[in-house]
């Protein structure tokens, strides 16, 4: 280990190592306000860290644009050099966290989409001492593969508040379009609203990397069954799809989606959407790079062990229009 | 091949079995879209039978959309094909235009026909880029559009979040231009009390022109000729180089368009969209009738082909099956149709 450290240059080390010189060749050989002040600095002045995000995400996705906002702010803020990959496919995300590994890292974060490919991954970075930190979707996994804490929604609560607001604005028989196909967490929102919902909900799948193939497919239910009056989509570019596809059948159909982006918050103001779950991603980027940064400096631990909950917050036109400049920013 | 012919012929006059007279209904059966009609046909009697809805005319036009969305790229995709060629870009191509397009006329804050217009160059350019690269280097096209497709997806997003900071661009609903242009590309027409999408219309022209150009024109002669055996045809002097770089545009123009449905049916474009499509539109061709090795098939069959795989598609949908399976059943009906379209051939191929 300790050769480990000499081979390494890195900052925060250089830092501890010249507090250890001090404390040894100054006055005092132990104790004193000067060791104090050395070892541990005040927060908000930390050393640069190094920290790593590797995500699920497929190029291009809104959401994860937010979430790395979010993590990029906190980064600036925290003295942070930010790092960020992402790989849909399982095994290829591992490798991403094995490189983040092998460029010694002060810390990782990563979504546990596919725990199983990770599990292997992440012992090695325990292994190594670097703190991981899990995002998104895996709560319950997380403790289980050695990460410090977890910043994420329940999708199975968020779905179950979707269901209630969906009840609250009158839908009877309700449509939940599922846009990847083999997602457990579209799958678990979808199962979390029917259990609140009290009417009847049925899935849906569409093609989510063609938009007139989603339109054609909700255009195509709503003709086959006339009597749906509530549509629920998963993601934000869909619920507006989903609006037209309802106005082109003369369908009363209400939408409502979860997740959140600027033409969103305008369809909310204007009456088109009903409501919006937002699961707060901009929290959930932000959050984990505070995390690892607390931990490093201060030892802090959020959410006892638990998940912290980022969402769902609920966004309809009673708060839309406070919300409206955050959006536009993209940063909601 | 010039010996072949000066020989005496063995059996008389006719044994050449391609100057035989061919009967009308030996001629149906030979063309190349014959099986994938016969398919749809199949797969239209089967959904009318297991969904109620299906017969709807409301319902037969979002079919006719969804097949159209497919077909307008088939066709290029398909002409491609039988020119012996492949382009796998052409799934994010659709998105590269359509960003294009937005991005421009938001940006600059231009009519959104400047958009279109610069989007149109843009496109052509790239499907040039794609033509002049194999032909330069003479790489098999897979590989070259391969690259061009990786390289396509990395600039919708990184242009695309370069500019605008974000992931998707910005909504040209309300700028000038875009009802008018809405009106050319995405607008419904009351056809009888029922809407249909226009591109059901573009779409059927623009089958129709290419079946003209591949039927009736040189060039149609030409794109037979460099697909079926390309050293031959450069041998009786086919601009091979050429006919393939247009070829290549062809589809590039089929993209334009299709993108600019995506930007006016939904005024904001994601970048990360597009990818995947390039094989329905390829399985499209080959459904109606088009060889992966080029040199035969047709237009019409791969319009026949984009039904088969809108309705299939849809038909799921109507026929209210459980939609843990739709791509099971998706995959068992395009298999059904395909399987359909090959037993008719290989009959037609045996009979005398």
């Amino acid at each position: 280990m300790r050769g480990a450290v000499l081979r390494r240059p890195s900052t925060s080390l250089a830092v501890l190592a010249a507090a250890g010189v001090l404390a040894l060749g100054a006055c005092s050989s132990s104790g004193g306000k000067k060791a104090e002040e050395s070892a541990n600095p005040a927060p908000g002045a930390g050393p640069r860290l190094k920290i790593a995000m590797v995500t699920h995400s497929g190029p291009g996705d809104t959401f994860w644009d937010i979430v790395q906002k979010g993590a990029k702010a906190a980064a600036a803020k925290d003295n942070v050099q930010f790092l960020y990959s992402a790989d849909p496919d399982g095994g290829k995300q591992a490798q991403l966290v094995q490189a983040a590994i092998d460029q010694k890292v002060d810390g990782i974060i990563v979504t546990l989409a596919k725990p199983d490919a990770m599990k292997d991954v992440l012992a090695r970075a325990t292994a190594a001492k670097i703190p991981v930190v899990s995002i998104n979707s895996g709560a319950n996994d997380s403790a289980k593969l050695g990460a410090v804490a977890h910043f994420g929604q329940d999708e199975s609560i968020a779905g179950e508040a979707a269901g209630t607001e969906l009840a609250k604005i009158g839908a009877k028989k309700a449509l939940c379009v599922i846009h990847e196909q083999g997602n457990v967490g579209l799958e678990d929102r979808c199962a979390g609203a029917k259990k609140t919902f009290g009417g009847d909900l049925q899935n849906l799948f569409v093609q989510g990397t063609n938009m007139p193939q989603v339109k054609s497919s909700i255009t195509a239910k709503l003709q086959a069954d006339k009597g749906i009056d509530g549509i629920l989509t998963l993601g934000a570019p869909f619920a507006a799809t989903a609006v037209d596809s309802a106005k082109e059948v003369g369908s009363k159909a209400k939408v409502g989606t979860f997740d959140m982006n600027k033409d969103l918050i305008a369809s909310i103001k204007a009456g088109d959407i009903w409501f919006a779950v937002d699961q707060q991603p901009y929290l959930q980027g932000y959050g984990a790079v505070d995390e690892l940064w607390l931990l490093k400096n201060n030892g802090n631990v959020i959410g006892g062990g638990r998940p912290v909950l980022t969402g769902p917050a609920i966004v309809t036109k009673d708060n839309a229009g406070a919300l409206e400049a955050f959006a536009n920013r993209g940063t909601r | 091949m010039t010996q072949a012919v000066a020989e005496p012929p063995l059996k008389g006059p006719g044994a050449d079995e391609r100057l035989e007279r061919q009967s009308a209904l030996r001629r149906l059966l030979g063309r190349p879209e014959l099986g994938a009609l016969l398919g749809a046909v199949a797969l239209f009697v089967f959904f009318s039978v297991v969904a109620d809805a299906f017969l709807e005319t409301s319902s037969f036009s979002t079919v006719l959309y969804a097949s159209s969305t497919f077909g307008i790229m088939a066709v290029g995709v398909s002409l491609l094909m039988i020119g012996g060629e492949f382009d796998l870009s052409a799934g994010v191509m659709v998105t590269s235009s359509a960003l294009v397009a937005a991005l421009v006329s938001y940006q600059l804050t231009l009519n959104v026909w400047a958009g279109v217009v610069i989007s149109l160059a843009v496109t052509l350019a790239l499907g040039m880029l794609n033509g002049i690269l194999y032909t330069r280097t003479g790489l098999p096209s897979f590989i070259i559009t391969l690259a061009t497709f990786f390289m396509l997806a990395g600039l919708n997003l990184g242009v695309t979040k370069a500019i605008t900071g974000n992931v998707a661009s910005d909504s040209v609903r309300d700028m000038d231009g875009f009802d008018s242009a809405r009106a050319v590309f995405a607008r419904d027409v009351d056809v009888a009390g029922v809407n249909v999408n226009v591109t059901v219309f573009w779409w059927l022209l623009f089958v129709a022109v290419a079946t003209w150009i591949l039927l009736r024109t040189r060039v149609g002669n030409w794109i037979f000729a460099v697909g079926g055996a390309a050293a031959s045809a450069r041998a009786v002097g086919v601009p091979v180089a050429r006919t393939k770089i247009g070829l290549f545009m062809g589809v590039a123009f089929c993209a334009w368009f299709s993108g600019m449905h995506l930007v006016f049916a939904f005024a904001t474009v994601q970048s990360g969209e597009g990818v995947g499509n390039e094989f329905s539109y390829i399985i499209c061709a080959v459904i109606g009738g088009c060889l992966l090795t080029g040199g035969y098939g047709s237009a019409i069959g791969a319009a026949i082909g984009a039904f088969i795989f809108g309705m299939t598609n849809k038909g799921i949908v109507y026929a209210e099956w459980n939609p843990d399976w739709f791509r099971f059943f998706l995959g068992a009906m395009l298999l059904v149709a395909t399987v359909v379209n090959l037993v008719v051939r290989r009959r037609v191929e045996r009979s005398p």
